[in-house]
């Protein structure tokens, strides 16, 4: 049965498609970080979603936390080592 | 409750539409970031609290809050420290060429 639940899948999804876009086409390599964020963040609320409709959110929620705290590592670890590093000739 | 959810989750989605449209059309890395920063927090804020209606009040919905606060915390830093590294290596504004 196809509910309302599916539907916000089907957009979640391909608002993914579109950050990907950006990701494989983005000029500087901070373009492609920035695109990286979005997705992380539409992957936790496509895992609430999921659990939602599954009815099971007490499990999907936890790993939902755990997405948030590699957010962390994806965004701000990596922003931080660039700045460092410099990155004039990506 | 059904109708508070899915109201919630709508207004959420089109937040994020909005977000994703800003990401592929804005011309510059500062601009997306504008977009991208602002709007996809607001719209996590709405998705979320969504979600919490969804099953009524239990456990699930303090941890959809935790996550909520982890993001919020989260997003702006985020994309601060990366703005920052690409001001600092040399990137510049996009600004409108003069004739």
């Amino acid at each position: 049965m196809f509910t309302l639940y599916h539907f916000f899948f089907l957009i979640l999804t391909l608002l993914i498609l579109v950050y990907m876009y950006r990701v494989l086409q983005g000029p500087t390599v901070y373009d492609r970080i920035l695109g990286l964020n979005g997705i992380s963040t539409k992957a936790i609320i496509l895992l609430t979603i999921l659990g939602s409709l599954n009815e099971r959110l007490e499990m999907f929620v936890d790993i939902a936390l755990g997405y948030a705290v590699l957010n962390i590592i994806g965004g701000l670890a990596i922003g931080k080592y660039l700045e460092h590093k410099g990155t004039r000739e990506c | 409750m059904l109708a508070v959810d899915t109201l919630l989750i709508c207004i959420g989605l089109f937040f994020l539409t909005v977000a994703a449209i800003g990401i592929v059309r804005l011309p510059d890395v500062f601009s997306r970031s504008h977009a991208l920063g602002i709007t996809d927090t607001l719209g996590t804020f709405f998705v979320l609290i969504g979600v919490a209606f969804y099953q009524g009040l239990t456990l699930s919905d303090v941890k959809v809050l935790l996550i909520l606060l982890a993001l919020w915390h989260l997003n702006p830093v985020i994309s601060h420290v990366i703005l920052r590294a690409a001001l600092r290596n040399g990137v510049r504004p996009w600004v409108k060429e003069k004739k």
